[in-house]
This record gives C-alpha cells, sequence and structure tokens, in this order.
C-alpha cells in the first residue's frame, strides 16, 4: 500500500494545478472558451470604434455604463438566484413597481387622519422602495422554497401582480416630478443615479459597488458557499447542515433588493417614474447571467463573468444604436449573441471525460477502423 | 515478480468452446490530463466466464471498463472482437457488437418508472407507437428473475438505493448481451439479493455470456469468479484461474499488505448514553400506514461503537436519516447527550455534534459542481469562518488534514469531484463529514464501493475516535464488516430490532438472525 499511496501524495505535491490546468496542449483553446465573455467584449470595442468615431471616448462609455447599471444590478441579483437553480421573472416589474413607489413616496404622502401630508427625506425613500424590494422577493423565495412551487411560474405570476400593481398605483400615469422641494427637505434624487461623482455617473458607482458586495458575499462567506452548494445539489447540502430553505428565500430577497436599487437608478436617470419601467428586463437580466457562463441548472457562475456579460450586451446594443442599425436588426443581434453564448457554455460544462476522450482519440487513433 | 510472469504464460486456447477469449483490450493506456488511469493494461475476457477484476480505489478499474464498453477511448492500444480489432464509438456502436455494462454509479433516470428506465433509448415498437404492454410484461419477467418485487409504473425516485442498483441489473439483462460488464453492482444489495444475482450469472455463464465482475466484496466475488485479474495504480500485477487463488492472493496483489478490519477499541471506558431513541417509528414515505421503523428502541454510548446489520429494507437508512432529521419520527423521540432533538433542524443537529455519512454519495452525498476541497470543507464552514468571513488558509488546513486523514487520491483539493474515482468520492462524504469533529457519528453503509485498505482505515478511524470518546453506529449488509470494530451488533428486520448480539458473535448467527426473521 505505501508506495501507491506514496504515488497518490507525491502527484499532489508536483502537481497543485487547479482545474483549468490540466488539458495540457489544448490550452489556447480553454483560454478563448473560458474567457469569452471578456473577448467578446474587447472585440466588440474594437468593432464599434472602427465603425464609429464617436464610440471610443471617455463620455461614451460612461454613458453606456449608466445603461449598463441597470440590468447589471438586475442580472446580479439574479445571478444569485440562478447559481440556486432557480430563476426570478419578475425583476423586471419589480423594478418598475420600486420606481413608482420612489415616485409615489417623493410626492409626498398625504395622511388623512391628520390633515398633514408627509415628505419622507430621499434616505427613507430609498429604504422603503429597498423593503418593498425585498417583500416581492420575499414572496418569491417562500413560494418557491417552503410552498415548492416551480420558481418560474411563482416569480412568473409576481411578474404579473407586480407590474398590475405598479399600474393600479398611478392609474397607468408617470411621476415626473421626482426632484423634491427644499422647503420639504427631500431634494437629492438625483443623487441617486442622474448626478456625477468624480466624473462618473453615480448609477454606475452604485453598481459597483452591489457587485463588490456580491463578490464579496459569494467568495468569503459561508452564504457564498450555501448559495453554491444549493444549486449544486440541495439534497446533499442540506444533509451537510447547510439551510437549504433559507438560503433560498435570502436570494429572492436579494433578488428583489438589487430590483428595487435598478428601479432607484433608473428613475433618477430618467428623473421620471413610469409603471411601464422595466418590462423585459428580466430577460436581458438572464441573458447578462448566462452569457457570463453561468450555468442555468444551478451551482456554476460568477460575478465577474455576469459583469462582462451585462457590458457585452449594453456595449453591444448600444454600438448598435450610435452606428445607426436598425432596431429590428438589434433585436436579433442580440438574439444570436445569447443563443451562441448558451452553445459555447454547453461545450465548457460538458463532462470533461466526454471532451478529452474525443480529442485524445483524434490524437491517438488517427487510422484503425475496423468496425 | 511470479504474478506478471504469469501474465506472459498464460495460455492462449482457441475455437468456440467455452473459456475462448472473445474481448480483450491490448496494451491499452488512458490519461486524464497528467493523470494516468491505466497504464498499457491487457485484459482478457472468455466465453461463458466469469472475469474478475480487483484492485483498490483509483486503480483504474471502472475506467478499462469504460474502454471496453464504448463509453470513453483509450489513449493508446486497441480492443480485439473475436479476433478483429475494434473501436467502439459510443456505447450504442458497443451494445451492437453485444457489450453491455452496469455501471459503477447508477445511471437511472428517477423522474421516469422502471419499465421506461429498462427500455429507455430501445423502445419496443408497436403498431400504435410503444408497445408498453410488451415492455410492462418483459420487465415483469425481468423483476421476477431478479426475484424483487417492483412493479414496471413505480418511479425509480420511490425506490430505495438497492432496489435502484436491481433496476439497473435488469436493464442490463434486457439486452441479451454476449458480454456484461458489472462495475460493483452489488454495493448496494444484501447478502440474499447478491445470491439471487449469483444464480442469475450462474444462468447466463451457462448460455455462454461472458461476464466481467468488479467488487469490493472479496469473498463474495470469489465465490464466482472463474478468472481474477488485480490491477494496481493503472498497471496489471497479476492474473490466475480461480483453482489457484484464495483471499490472501488477492490482498496480497491487490494492496500488499494483508489488512484485518481491527477489532474493537478496548481501555477506554464508556462514557454516558450519547444517542438513544426511545420508541421511534417512521412511516413509510408511499403508504403512511406502515411503518419502516417500528417502535425501536436503541441507546449508543459515548465510546461504543454499535453496528446495525439487516436486509435490503430492514429499516436502517430510514432510522439513521430520522436521527439525522431528514426525515421525522412520527412516534417516539430521540435523544442526544439527554435532550430531545426531535424539533432540531439539520444544521442544528450537526452543530451539537450529531452528523450522518449518507447512503446515496451521488445523490445524498456529493455537490457535483463544486471541487474536492470545498466538498470536504462544506459541514464545517463554521470551523473556518471569523464574523461574517471565512478564512482561505485555515479552510485549505482543513481540507487538507480530510485529504490526509481518510487518504483520498486525488490531484489535489482543486479537483472536480467527477475525476475521483467511486471509491474516492465516499472517502469524500466521509471525510466531510468526520471534519466536522463530531460527537455522534451516524454511517449508512460506509464502505460502499471503498477497497478493503481504505475499509480498514475507515473502522481504524471510528475506533481511533471512539478511544476518544465518539459514538459511532454503522450500518451495513456485508457480516464480515459486522465483525470488525463493532462492540455490539444489532440485527434489524421489518423496522425492529430482531436480535443483539456482543462482539464474539460468529457469521452464522447474524445471518440467521435476519433471515429467519425476514421469513417470519
Ligand atoms: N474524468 C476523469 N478525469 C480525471 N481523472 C479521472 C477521470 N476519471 C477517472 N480518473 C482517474 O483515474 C484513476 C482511475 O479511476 P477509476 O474510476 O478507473 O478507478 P477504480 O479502479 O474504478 O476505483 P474504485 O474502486 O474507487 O471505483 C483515478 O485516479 C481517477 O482519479
Ligand atoms: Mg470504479
Amino acid at each position: 500500500m505505501s508506495d501507491v499511496q506514496q504515488g497518490a501524495s507525491s502527484a499532489n505535491a508536483s502537481s497543485p494545478r487547479s482545474a483549468s490546468g490540466r488539458s495540457g496542449g489544448f490550452d489556447l483553446g480553454r483560454i478563448l472558451l473560458e474567457g469569452r465573455a471578456f473577448f467578446a467584449l474587447i472585440a466588440i470595442i474594437i468593432i464599434f470604434s472602427i465603425l464609429s468615431p464617436v464610440y471610443f471616448s471617455t463620455n461614451n462609455f460612461l454613458t453606456m455604463s449608466s445603461h449598463v447599471a441597470i440590468f447589471g444590478l438586475l442580472s446580479i441579483g439574479m445571478l444569485l438566484v440562478i447559481l440556486t437553480g432557480g430563476i426570478d421573472l419578475s425583476v423586471g416589474s419589480t423594478m418598475g413597481l420600486c420606481g413608482v413607489m420612489a415616485g409615489f413616496l417623493m410626492q409626498g404622502v398625504s395622511v388623512d387622519a391628520f390633515g398633514v401630508t408627509l415628505y419622507p427625506p430621499v434616505w427613507a425613500v430609498v429604504v422603503l422602495t429597498c423593503v418593498l424590494g425585498a417583500f416581492v422577493g420575499m414572496i418569491n423565495g417562500v413560494l418557491v422554497s417552503i410552498f415548492r412551487v416551480p420558481a418560474f411560474v411563482a416569480t412568473l405570476g409576481t411578474l404579473y401582480v407586480a407590474r398590475g400593481a405598479a399600474l393600479l398605483m398611478t392609474d397607468g400615469l408617470t411621476y415626473n416630478n421626482l426632484g423634491g422641494n427644499p422647503e420639504f427637505g427631500n431634494t437629492g434624487f438625483d443623487w441617486l443615479g442622474f448626478n456625477r461623482l468624480f466624473g462618473v455617473p453615480v448609477g454606475v458607482l452604485i453598481f459597483a459597488a452591489v457587485a463588490i458586495a456580491c463578490m464579496f458575499a459569494l467568495n468569503r462567506t459561508p452564504f457564498g458557499r450555501w448559495v453554491y452548494a444549493t444549486g449544486g445539489n440541495a439534497r446533499a447540502a442540506e444533509l451537510s447542515g447547510v439551510p437549504v430553505k433559507r438560503v433560498q428565500v435570502w436570494v429572492y430577497v436579494l433578488s428583489g433588493v438589487c430590483a428595487a436599487i435598478a428601479g432607484l437608478v433608473l428613475s433618477s436617470q430618467l428623473t421620471s417614474a413610469g409603471p411601464t419601467a422595466g418590462t423585459t428586463y428580466e430577460l436581458t437580466a438572464i441573458a447578462g447571467v448566462v452569457i457570463g457562463g453561468a450555468a442555468l441548472t444551478g451551482g456554476r457562475g460568477n460575478v465577474r463573468g455576469t459583469l462582462l456579460g451585462a457590458f457585452v450586451i449594453g456595449f453591444l446594443s448600444d454600438g448598435l444604436v450610435i452606428i445607426g442599425v436598425s432596431s429590428y436588426w438589434q433585436t436579433v443581434f442580440m438574439g444570436a449573441v445569447i443563443v451562441l453564448a448558451v452553445l459555447l457554455n454547453s461545450i465548457q460544462y460538458k463532462p470533461r471525460k466526454k471532451r478529452a476522450a474525443s480529442t485524445e482519440h483524434q490524437k491517438a487513433s488517427p487510422s484503425s477502423g475496423t468496425a | 515478480m511470479s504474478s506478471e510472469e504469469s501474465v506472459m504464460e498464460r495460455p492462449t486456447r482457441s475455437g468456440s468452446e467455452t473459456g475462448e477469449v472473445v474481448l480483450s483490450a491490448r496494451n491499452v493506456a488512458k490519461s486524464f490530463g497528467s493523470v494516468h488511469a491505466l497504464k498499457s493494461v491487457n485484459f482478457d475476457i472468455r466465453r461463458g466466464q466469469v472475469t474478475t477484476l480487483f484492485g483498490e480505489n483509483g486503480a483504474g478499474k471502472s475506467t478499462l471498463m469504460k474502454i471496453l464498453s464504448g463509453v470513453i477511448q483509450p489513449s493508446a492500444g486497441e480492443i480485439v472482437l473475436d479476433g478483429e480489432p475494434v473501436r467502439f464509438s459510443s456505447t450504442v456502436d458497443a451494445q451492437r457488437h453485444g457489450i453491455s455494462i452496469i455501471h459503477q454509479e447508477l445511471s437511472l433516470a428517477p423522474n421516469m418508472n422502471v419499465r421506461d428506465n429498462i427500455f429507455m433509448g430501445r423502445e419496443l415498437g408497436g403498431p400504435g407507437g410503444v408497445d408498453y404492454a410488451e415492455e410492462a410484461r418483459e420487465t415483469e419477467r425481468l423483476m421476477a428473475e431478479l426475484d424483487e418485487p417492483i412493479g414496471p409504473l413505480t418511479l425509480v425516485e420511490d425506490l430505495r438505493l438497492g432496489q435502484q442498483q436491481i433496476v439497473e441489473i435488469a436493464r442490463a439483462l434486457s439486452v441479451n448481451s454476449r458480454i456484461l460488464i458489472m462495475d460493483e453492482p452489488t454495493s448496494a444489495l444484501s447478502a440474499s439479493e447478491v445470491e439471487v444475482l449469483f444464480r442469475v450469472i450462474e444462468d447466463l455463464k451457462s448460455r455462454g455470456v461472458s461476464i466481467v465482475y468488479i467488487s469490493h466484496h472479496l469473498e463474495e466475488a470469489l465465490t464466482i469468479t472463474d478468472h481474477a485479474v488485480v490491477l494496481r495504480d493503472g498497471a496489471m500485477t497479476a492474473w490466475a484461474e480461480r483453482s489457484e487463488i484464495d483471499l490472501e492472493w488477492i490482498v496480497r496483489h491487490m494492496v500488499g499488505d494483508n489488512f484485518d478490519l481491527g477489532s474493537p477499541p478496548t481501555g477506554h471506558t464508556m462514557g454516558e448514553v450519547a444517542l438513544s431513541f426511545e420508541n421511534v417509528s417512521v412511516a413509510d414515505v408511499a403508504v403512511p400506514e406502515r411503518s419502516v421503523v417500528d417502535r425501536l428502541s436503541l441507546a449508543v454510548r459515548a465510546g461504543e461503537i454499535v453496528c446495525i446489520y439487516g436486509l435490503m429494507g430492514a429499516g436502517r437508512t430510514e432510522l439513521l436519516e430520522c436521527a439525522a432529521g431528514r426525515v421525522s419520527a412520527s412516534e417516539g423521540r430521540i435523544m442526544l447527550e439527554g435532550e430531545d432533538i426531535s424539533s432540531l433542524s439539520i444544521a442544528e443537529r450537526i452543530e451539537r455534534g450529531l452528523v450522518l455519512v449518507p447512503e446515496d454519495r451521488q445523490r445524498d452525498g456529493l455537490v457535483q459542481t463544486m471541487a474536492v476541497g470545498e466538498n470536504l470543507s462544506l459541514a464545517s464552514i463554521g470551523a473556518f469562518t471569523r464574523g461574517l468571513l471565512t478564512s482561505r488558509g485555515r479552510e485549505q488546513a482543513v481540507i487538507e488534514a480530510s485529504i490526509r486523514n481518510v487518504h483520498i487520491k486525488t490531484d489535489g483539493g482543486a479537483a472536480g469531484i467527477g475525476s475521483l474515482s467511486g471509491g474516492n468520492q465516499q472517502k469524500v462524504v466521509i471525510g466531510k463529514m468526520l471534519a466536522t469533529h463530531p460527537r455522534v457519528v451516524l454511517l449508512d453503509e460506509p464502505s460502499r464501493g471503498i477497497d478493503i485498505g481504505a475499509k480498514a482505515e475507515v473502522f481504524r478511524l471510528l475506533a481511533e475516535g471512539a478511544s476518544n470518546g465518539l459514538a459511532v453506529i454503522y450500518s451495513t449488509s456485508e457480516v464480515g464488516e459486522c465483525l470488525s470494530v463493532a462492540h455490539r451488533i444489532v440485527v434489524m428486520s421489518r423496522g425492529r430490532i430482531s436480535a443483539e448480539f456482543g462482539a464474539d458473535v460468529t457469521r452464522e448467527e447474524i445471518m440467521a438472525a435476519s433471515g429467519e426473521s425476514a421469513e417470519g
């Protein structure tokens, strides 16, 4: 036994390489495959810079980034949900509902009993809006984890309910006056996305902060590990002491909060809050996550990839607008990019042995076919 | 080494009588990146005979069988079928040549019923689409042959692991192949099912079917084998006919040393009762009126090792899962160190030192998307978390300690779970739970798929734990394993304890206690 054990442990010592380093001469392909979102982004920037003189400028990048920030925020919440093996179709509606909620609060809340109108300060608006987002998320989470409604169906339901609630709140109209009034002490809504800090749109900074927080949570906290374990194999995770149900509720709550933040940033950017804001954004958010390499079956994916995915979508669609491609073609391009990304995902996650086998068998036995 | 020579001198008979070589691997090698799983192996399968393949975990047994059945392609060497070199591009291709395989890790679709699983991909056509009636009849016939009353319409996910294994066997039988490869077909079966399987194997042999059999239950394998081949570290180290081999021969060539499974640790004083079941019943999931565990009482003290022996379906798994909090008891209570834990969650029970090593590693033990290291540390995240954050360094220490303690053969903690051999995956599940530093550990068939060296290692770990005050309950369906480190052997049958023995019991007594009550 001893020599066998030694063989094993010396293999340990001599090859501390990670899973990515094991494929020998096939590395270039792997690097391209694993970094595909990154290379796609570079390619997009190069191509559009050649096609349009205005594309490659700091200002344009900042403008495009502030667009990316909106569905990027949704994508990050979505990533958490997808990592646990679920899906959150309600984020677009939740975002619209939260935007409207913020708009409503900014108009002042009249309390009939006392005959007064309360003007909550902007921080209170932010908190209340996030609470609303969390509440919608919690409904999703409870439906999925405790009542075992399939995530697709549960969040599809909330999608409709939240959208309907937003329309009911405003009667289909849009709040245009979000500036607040210095007399009431509720100014400052512009600082949630419209204004710039050190030349960078605040929305982009918020997006960056959320992304970093999420990256941290996924990589360095027990919660992050639980999220990956729940998505990889919920039964095994549960038997290892992972509070699977709680984790499921939490990811939907966080996704709801991300949607609320996105709603705030968007209404601040637009200086208006409409009930139809964010329609179909859930699909863009999912696309960002998928282009970023996450698996819809759960357990695989990371924030870095999702960020790249969001930027690929944002920079591509804005680039198409800038060079004047018709919006019909834009839609076609987006669709093609998403399918391509998922296609590459399935190549990447094919069981290793099969891929190794097929490449080796090409190398090893080009002849000898006598079946 | 004399065994090497016997490989060279092995007689090559010809003619179409029993014993003729039908399928062989010639100088087959296989590497996965830097891992050389097989190094130039020669292996023959003979008509109407059983060839057994022995070897420790990660020796390359499954890899060789996957190559012979077209699941993967060799990096070098060739496969010769009836004297002609062939290449199988897929399992379907191999099946067309009459070769089928029962995989070590079950490959059934849990959401489909038994009939559809058996005929998956080969549905019987009829005038109006698939001929379900014929398929169901055939399924019933196969189940009768295997002596297992499973209805063709039962969902696979409702079956116990052992029953799933039987379905897997039935599927391989239904193909009517001339070469049947069985990679640890009995790891979840108990003695009586194994006996039935062996009857079936004898029958197949007499019909000229060649069989390759892999098992870590050495004695059991010896009873049916005609030839034995030992693989070690990807190379063939010995070959011999049945008449020349015995247990000692296998062990010597497999691991170089003789292992015994240890004896009950003595010399420490046993503590208080650590875990006790008081009149615990667990209802059957399918038929709630029926109890799979029936008013059972059992207590284990700190420092004591209790073995639960029983046939498949005796209620062992349910009992242990109930203690771990996976299923709840319909009656009675479970006390951990004098405290009723019935209302605690699984996580809370783990925190208090009660852990379960589940039976089905694929379904309940491993997170396939995570690396070996992350799997090993999953249950003890708290140990390397300070405040909100986990510490990479401390986690690495936990992982490395586990890899060392349970002797996992891996490329390092970052390797994917799927790159480990079956037995090594099992060791990951055991290592994960032991890393939580439990006070009571429940192991459901801990030796499933691990080689005797590792088995001895696991039992040694348990014995060592017990002498430091760990309370241990493990279940097994192999009598040999009852007679190792356990202080007490409890025989379970139909949800009840049918007998209880001390460490000085004999095999026969244990078998009788489980068998008799299963009849009556
Ligand atoms: N897909 C893979 N990628 C990388 N390494 C692999 C892969 N499959 C198998 N191996 C390695 O090949 C070696 C042989 O594995 P194999 O599964 O054949 O062992 P085995 O003899 O069947 O062991 P066990 O008794 O545990 O089932 C092991 O070291 C394993 O880690
Ligand atoms: Mg194996």
